[in-house]
């Protein structure tokens, strides 16, 4: 079982990220609330910090950072389609036709 | 003949199968919150300004269930550490504390859910809207713990001005006024329906998770004397499962409590 | 050294099935790969069958609207009462019911089943030299989920109210507001197919990476495999996005909820009771993140058989393997990033267009690449017009016609004429029909005998093939005439409205005929499937059409555990008329002459 050493059994380390997890937790209750003017301030500084804690998960308690090539090949196709999904939406729901679009006059020539 | 690589890795990928099983079924399991976040976010960017619901859950509440699930993962990741350094009293341990505190997080969650079913929405004749805790409710009238206003557009978001300065009180509704009542259930706004459908989903892997440590937990656990490596690999991936459902909620709780 | 270690082939099941148990769990609860394999074929094949006949009676009423459907009307209005088929007459609802019903069927419990639930899991075990699946129970379990959809769809047309009638694609509002239940078992049917395609995907995918045999790098793989490989990765990450908008409709459905209900939305002139806030195009954009890549995974396995069956009987390597590899590794990427061109005509701008339009055109380039590899395949080659080999042949042209007929649809100008027409119908059906169907049929031919230790009759193989390659023509070449006319799909009268085009209506008869021919020529194939697996003629060596792949180095039919010793590779999958080998082909696992 060499591989698993990669997956280093290491307790302080487990109790490390689970305070900083405890913190990042806390913190992002704090960002989403505070009175800072704009809500979408709010809201990207909290997925700022959300990131973070998904980094620690995935990175140490999933042992991520330590993990194998073909395990990181599938997550990150994953993480394009899921890209490609959220962002094509979007895209498609705000690039829409409200008006039709016409061309310039047609001249009579040109309708002959 | 056997099959290969249930507990020795195999060399070229460095993975045992039930590993690569596992992080494949992740991959889908990404794309199905992903699904919904997508959702989620098309439908709040359609909705006009000021009509999306905030902070119509409890953040006391769900901040401690943030708790609760982040414990557990390190419990659970504890549990593996056990398993490997060959502890396995210590491995039970740490298992039946993430088994309690699943189970706890679920009953704080059904506290959440049955105080929304409690929690009601009327329109009346008059053009009032009304909102707030069911006191009472008789063939003649319906009595709430809430707020009253003319202008529906106040009650969506609780953290702006307008909604802080009405009056929390008794009101008193009759039945005879009554355009329409509701209570927080998913047909109610969308906000409503994405918050029940997302976290539902959510508890429904959390069951999943909870009855797979259950059985590894209890039945299972006789492996650990039979097929050691084996069994700390079922400890390994079933905790990757679980920190993936953590993962999810770190997600779930800011999006729908928070944002 | 050959792994022939029987003198004389067995026709029925080797002695270590027996030792497992009774027939319970030998024949049903099975965890071997080839069994799960054959519970998946034989199921897809029932559900081909109950499809192509919903098709045959929807031609009838389009050829023939407002009639009686003779022989089978009364039967119909027996069983599914007068409302929906009075007098033996289809309704528009039970047309409708039809529409919706026979492609559901037809992609999700047909040829996505057979093509990789039964292809798949009797073949990549072998081909890649395992002794099973990588999750044996996992693969049970995969059946079994499929097995349930497949009961809970069939069920569906005897609720009140009929079956799903929303098409296959079940937008709302129209999904929503249809007055029947039948759309929520439709609904509940897809969870319980989503999860059996995932059971499944996560098998094969790591069962590829996992299981190979020693010497069995990633390029000695048979093209099947890496087929097999991408179409599961298709549906590992597809799949999942409908999942969730299946659940978002079940419960705008049953709980009552708007996320695809616009606000102010009105049925039949008054306003509906719901909460509105949801978004229509919201469904439609999760439908077709998996729907696109799903057409891919019903071509893929069909590649793969064709590419098997093409080096075996031209007795030459497939021209281009490696380019075979990556064009299917970039046509699977490509396919998640098309979707939206089914959507061109629900009001996109222009930027979000350009974009689908420009990924659409280039997942062409794959698609043509595969293609022209296996005709450049057939080139210099010692051709054998076995069966197999006609129905390989006649896929190439076929697909292709799929397959052009589909670029004037990616462009969003010329879409706006011939969107929702007869001529889409024409262009995926070539794909499918003759398309992937011929492939399978194909591999049924191929494969029946290390199945059975029988080989199928010739004769009645080649009358099924020029009988299915006539009528498949001339079902579905007058549909793109019938299109570019602008005649609209969906319409269970037939296309009254097109009675101005006389010529257009006529080809419904036409079209009626050769679906009758084209029936009529399945039975052949479906008597001789059965006829032949106890009474075909038995085939005199485990290789009996001399092929270079594992899976023929078995005994017939493979035992469990598949091979009699470990397995180990020496050499790429189609090492046919290797100049100055002994014989036309070198099977991968015979050891290098010291």
């Amino acid at each position: 079982m060499s591989e698993n050493s990669h997956a280093e059994v290491n307790v302080r380390r487990y109790l490390i990220v689970f305070g900083c997890m405890i913190a990042t937790a806390l913190l992002t209750v704090g960002v989403a609330t505070a009175p800072l003017g704009s809500h979408k301030l709010n809201i990207a500084l909290a997925l700022v910090i959300i990131a973070v804690q998904a980094f620690l998960v995935l990175g140490f308690m999933m042992h991520l950072l330590s993990e194998r090539r073909m395990i990181y090949t599938v997550l990150f196709f994953t993480a394009v389609f899921f890209v490609a999904l959220m962002a094509l939406t979007l895209f498609a729901r705000h690039d829409e036709v409200t008006q039709p679009r016409h061309r310039a006059a047609v001249t009579a020539e040109a309708r002959v | 003949m056997q099959i290969p690589y249930t507990s020795k890795p195999r060399p070229d990928t460095g993975l045992y199968n039930a590993k690569l099983g596992l992080w494949l079924f992740l991959a889908s399991e990404m794309m199905l919150f992903g699904g919904l976040f997508s959702a989620y976010i098309l439908l709040r960017t359609g909705q006009p300004d000021g009509f999306w619901p905030r902070n119509w859950l409890s953040i006391p509440i769900g901040t401690f269930n943030t708790m609760l699930l982040i414990t557990s993962s390190i419990t659970a990741t504890m549990a593996w550490a056990a398993c490997k350094s060959g502890n396995f009293g210590r491995y039970k341990m740490f298992h039946g504390i993430t088994l309690l505190l699943a189970i706890s997080f679920l009953g704080v969650k059904s506290f959440e859910y049955r105080d929304k079913l409690t929690h009601y929405w009327i329109e009346t004749k008059h053009g009032e809207f009304i909102d707030g805790h069911l006191h009472e409710k008789t063939d003649k009238e319906v009595v709430v713990v809430g707020v009253k206003t003319t202008n529906a557009m106040f009650l969506y978001d609780r953290t702006s001005a307008d909604y802080k300065k009405l009056v929390h009180e008794e009101i008193k509704v009759e039945t005879a006024d009554i355009k329409k009542i509701s209570n927080y259930q998913p047909r109610l706004n969308i906000y409503l329906s994405l918050y029940w459908v997302i976290t539902a989903l959510h508890a429904l892997h959390l069951i999943g998770g909870i009855l797979v440590f259950g059985y590894l937990w209890g039945p299972g656990s006789k492996m650990w004397h039979t097929d050691r490596e084996r069994f700390t690999n079922r400890i390994e991936v079933s905790g990757l499962y679980w920190h993936f459902v953590d993962l999810v909620w770190v997600f779930v709780f800011p999006v729908l409590y928070l944002f | 050294m050959q792994a022939t270690s029987h003198a004389a082939p067995h026709d029925h099941a080797h002695h270590d099935d027996h030792a497992h148990g009774g027939f319970w769990s030998t024949y049903i609860f099975s965890t071997d790969h080839k069994v799960v394999g054959i519970q998946y074929g034989v199921t897809a094949l029932i559900f081909l069958l109950f499809g192509f006949s919903l098709m045959g009676l929807m031609r009838w009423q389009i050829a023939h609207p407002g009639q009686s459907v003779p022989v089978v009307g009364p039967l119909l209005e027996h069983l599914l009462g007068s409302t929906m088929a009075g007098k033996g007459v289809i309704s528009p609802d039970l047309y409708n019911s039809f529409g919706a019903m026979h492609g559901t069927i037809m992609v999700f419990l047909a040829i996505v089943p057979l093509a990789v639930g039964a292809f798949g899991n009797y073949l990549v075990p072998l081909q890649i030299g395992a002794i099973d699946m990588a999750y044996p129970k996992l693969n049970m379990a995969s059946y079994q989920f499929y097995f349930i959809g497949g009961v809970i769809m069939f069920t569906s047309f005897f609720v009140p109210g009929g079956a799903a009638q929303g098409g296959w694609t079940s937008y709302p509002p129209l999904a929503m507001v249809l007055a029947t239940n039948g759309q929520t078992y439709w609904l509940i049917g897809m969870v319980f197919l989503i999860t059996s395609s995932l059971l499944g995907s996560v098998n094969l995918i790591a069962t590829i990476i996992q299981l190979r045999a020693p010497g069995m790098t990633w390029m000695r793989l048979p093209f099947f495999v890496w087929a097999q490989f991408v179409a599961n990765f298709l549906l590992l990450l597809a799949f999942p996005p409908l999942e969730a908008a299946g659940v978002m409709q079940l419960s705008d459905k049953v709980l009552g909820t708007s996320f695809f209900l616009p606000t102010g939305l009105a049925v039949g002139g008054n306003l509906a009771n719901i909460s509105g806030g949801g978004s229509p195009l919201l469904w439609q954009h999760l439908f077709w993140f998996l729907a696109h890549p799903e057409v891919y995974v019903l071509i893929l396995p069909a590649l793969g058989i064709i590419s098997e069956i093409i080096a075996n009987n031209t007795r030459k390597p497939i021209w281009g393997y490696k380019t075979l590899v990556y064009a299917a590794l970039a046509l699977g990427f490509i396919s998640f990033i098309v979707w939206a061109h089914h959507m061109y005509l629900t009001g996109m701008g222009t930027k979000i267009s350009t974009f689908f339009q420009t990924t659409t055109m280039s997942i062409s380039v794959p698609s043509v690449i595969i293609l022209t590899c296996l005709l450049i395949s057939l080139w210099g080659g010692s051709i054998r017009f076995n069966t197999p080999m006609l129905f390989a042949t006649a896929f190439l042209p076929m697909f292709a016609i799929g397959g052009l007929t589909g670029l004037p649809l990616g462009f969003n100008y010329s879409d706006i004429h011939l969107h929702d027409t007869y001529y889409v119908i024409g262009h995926f059906h070539y794909v499918v029909a003759p398309g992937t169907i011929f492939a399978l049929f194909g591999g049924i031919y191929f494969w029946f005998p290390k199945i059975t230790g029988r080989s199928m009759n010739e004769w009645w193989g080649k009358v099924h093939f020029w009988g299915s390659f006539i009528f498949m023509n001339v079902v579905f070449m007058p549909m793109f005439i019938q299109g570019l006319g602008g005649m609209l799909r969906r319409m269970s009268d037939g296309g009254i409205n097109y009675a101005l085009r006389p010529e257009l209506l006529y080809m419904n008869t036409i079209i009626f005929w050769g679906a009758v021919g084209l029936g009529l020529s399945q039975i052949p194939f479906i008597i001789n499937f059965f006829y032949s697996i106890k009474n075909g003629a038995k085939v005199t060596s485990d290789n009996p059409w001399n092929a270079t792949t594992l899976e023929w180095q078995t005994p017939t039919p493979p035992g469990h555990g598949n091979f009699t010793k470990p397995i180990e590779v020496f050499r790429g999958p189609y090492e046919y008329s290797v100049p100055g080998a002994a014989k036309d082909f070198t099977p991968q696992n015979e050891p290098n002459k010291a």
